[in-house]
């Protein structure tokens, strides 16, 4: 019975969200900028930034993510030097996201002198999802079937061929989930932005990436928070709450069903 | 193979291994940067810069703490002898007494006369202790400055005020902060404890694949929602709910943080636990019930005992997730940074402390170290709690190796 608890707490949030959310939402709600002290208009600068952030940390951690899952699966031996990298990987994981916070403000802002920046966000939000992506790199290539490696070397393949043309072609599914997964982890963090890039209040579009942008998170903090009129402000909050949540919930569906589409082919096989 | 070949692969080898390097590289430059900018403190007097303290020549006590010194602007301390000095009361001069002790005309305009007053006013008055911006201190200064001793670790560690924005001495005792996450904490895996298990146990034992199938999605749904939401939620649904159930002023309280933050420990519990309880071998299973044992009897007698050690994992990550957490608490446990026991008081946890100051403070200032000092202690806090999932799994892999 008390597992239907969690299920019941799902609902409700959400349920509750959406239903006090659903109302406030309008195409004037989604594109336009928030007007009157945050009591009118909308939140496309917070919805825009957002994209910005996860695009930017994504060009960071995909690549690097992706290069060090295969090194530490397909290159090194069970070695204290895979396990130390797992165990940092892991550490890096574990620290809160808090911290990642004051480490960008005190590198990427204030000692590189970024500034507060898209540059500085998304540098620290691509650290905080390395971990993730490079255990689900991992994860993916375990998936890989040991023969189809065998076979490749046995038609005289080197180690690079096989990975580039066997290896990462039937990994490549489930590696797309995991970075689909990440993408929806790094669009809900709040406390790594709020000393490198968020903006409290800025309803002019970024032009460089070394602007300061809104972002759908923060600004839920904002609404929720510290608004001059609470009364007003809080259906703009259950409105910025709901498009949140959808936009994460949509991209983590995605990912789950494409793990689902994944699992029914290879049964097929 | 070609030699173009050759390279080509020497090449990528070394992308692969050096993007290898980055994450560890990321922990050790996070652990330099944090202590970089939070060993300032230590070496730092409290006091803001160009300000001194300074007494009369009298005076015998030869260095002052910065308790001591809130104390005595608080009027606590009002006597010297209560820190061991000669019979004097205490009195005290900032800027903001002056219009108490000299006219408009003794001072001059900007303060011009200052200094040559406050040199005959120290000269006549033993009890006096002043703080002042170093300009007002005359070349020939008739009073003597009174070092601040440097903070100390354990001022800092068990220190019960955190008044970093207090002048003219701020305190930095992280004590309520370290009671605060604590409790928060304690109450959040007390809350998720036998919810995430009883969810674990009914996935991996009771449910049909079909249910499983349900409850693993809405599982991961539930880790994937914002920490910002978390708190949103419990800002305009619990809080209002326990300050009406328990009757308080406030409702932003331990508890709410507990709650909030148990909620948010479930998935990561319930995956774990799960996984653990999956992996028992079925032939210890079957065994089990050829020997007549029931199905419940099987669980508690050996599926559980089997996963021990996997369950513990689920506890400690559950543990670490709770801790670290930051929006959600800041959102829903009050921020008040008394010393407090209570569940149903508000409080403030070390993360919350960081991203509600972290914005006001100046760069390389003492407040600003304070709080990477800070976050060094919440650092230390997840490193204790991933190594010891470190120590349980190798102790497991020991003990699960086929006899």
């Amino acid at each position: 019975m008390m597992s239907f608890v969690v299920v019941a707490i799902l609902v409700i949030i959400l349920g509750f969200i959406a239903v006090r959310g659903i109302g406030v939402i309008s195409w004037e709600f989604l594109t336009t900028a928030p007007k009157e002290g945050m009591t009118k208009g909308g939140i496309f600068p917070a919805i825009l930034g957002t994209g910005c952030l996860v695009i930017g940390s994504m060009v960071f951690a995909f690549p690097v993510g992706i290069l060090s899952g295969i090194y530490i699966h397909e290159y090194l031996m069970e070695n204290w030097w895979k396990k130390f990298l797992r165990m940092m990987t892991n550490n890096l994981a574990g620290i809160p996201s808090i911290v990642f916070g004051l480490f960008g403000m005190a590198l990427f802002v204030n000692y590189l002198k970024f500034g507060d920046s898209i540059l500085a966000g998304s540098l620290t939000l691509g650290i905080l999802t390395l971990p993730v992506v490079i255990r689900l790199t991992e994860e993916a290539l375990k998936s890989v079937p040991d023969g189809l490696r065998l076979g490749s070397y046995a038609l005289g393949a080197s180690k690079i061929q096989t990975i580039q043309k066997v290896v990462l072609p039937v990994a490549f599914p489930n590696i797309l989930t995991g970075l689909i997964l990440s993408i929806g982890r790094v669009s809900g963090e709040t406390a790594p932005i709020l000393f490198t890039v968020a903006a409290y209040f800025l309803p002019r579009l970024p032009e460089s990436i070394s602007d300061q942008v809104m972002a759908l998170p923060y600004h839920l903090y904002v609404l929720a928070t510290s608004g001059t009129n609470m009364e007003e402000t809080r259906p703009m909050a259950y409105g910025t709450a709901l498009v949140l949540v959808s936009i994460v919930l949509i991209i983590n569906l995605s990912a789950s069903l494409l793990r689902r589409q994944i699992q029914k082919k290879t049964k097929m096989h | 193979m070609t030699k173009a070949r050759r390279i080509y692969e020497k090449i990528v080898t070394g992308i692969l291994f050096s993007s290898s390097t980055i994450t560890s590289f990321t922990v050790i430059l996070i652990v330099v940067f944090l202590f970089r900018e939070g060993i300032g403190l230590f070496n730092s007097t409290p006091t803001e810069k160009n300000y001194v303290i300074a007494v009369s020549r009298q005076n015998t006590i030869p260095i002052i703490t910065s308790n001591e010194l809130a104390d005595i602007f608080n009027q606590d301390i009002t006597n010297w002898k209560q820190l061991g000095g000669s019979n004097d009361s205490i009195i005290r001069l900032t800027l903001n007494d002056l219009s108490g002790i000299f006219t408009e005309e003794e001072l001059g305009p900007n303060l011009e006369y200052f200094p040559q007053k406050l040199n005959e006013y120290v000269k006549t008055t033993p009890g006096i202790i002043l703080y002042l911006s170093k300009e007002y201190i005359p070349k020939n200064f008739a009073g003597r400055i009174i070092p601040v001793k440097k903070i100390t670790l354990l001022d800092f560690t068990f220190g019960k005020h955190w008044y970093p924005t207090s002048a003219p001495i701020p305190q930095f005792g992280i004590w309520p902060m370290i009671v605060g996450t604590l409790m928060v904490t304690f109450g959040a895996i007390l809350f998720a404890l036998p919810f995430g298990m009883a969810t674990a146990i009914f996935m991996s034992e009771i449910a049909g694949s079909r249910l499983r199938n349900i409850m693993k999605p809405v599982v991961e749904l539930l880790a994937g929602i914002p920490s910002v939401v978390y708190g949103f939620f419990g800002l305009v649904v619990l809080v209002p709910l326990i300050q009406r159930l328990f009757g308080l002023d406030v409702g932003e309280t331990v508890l709410a943080g507990s709650i909030v933050l148990g909620i948010m420990a479930l998935p990561t519990m319930v995956t774990v636990a799960e996984d653990a309880l999956h992996a028992t071998p079925k032939s210890l299973r079957e065994a089990s019930l050829a020997l007549g044992a029931s199905e419940l009897q099987t669980l508690v007698r050996v599926v559980i005992p089997y996963a021990k050690s996997g369950i513990s994992t689920a506890v400690i990550l559950g543990t670490g997730r709770a801790i670290g957490e930051t929006m959600a608490v800041l959102m829903v446990t009050g921020n008040s940074t008394h010393v407090n026991y209570s569940f149903l008081q508000p409080t403030r946890t070390i993360p919350a402390t960081i991203a509600a100051e972290l914005g006001d403070t100046s760069f390389g200032g003492v407040h600003y170290n304070a709080l990477f000092a800070l976050a060094i202690v919440l650092f230390l806090f997840t490193i204790i709690i991933n190594l010891s999932v470190e120590v349980i799994k190798n102790r497991n892999k020991g003990f699960n190796q086929p006899r």
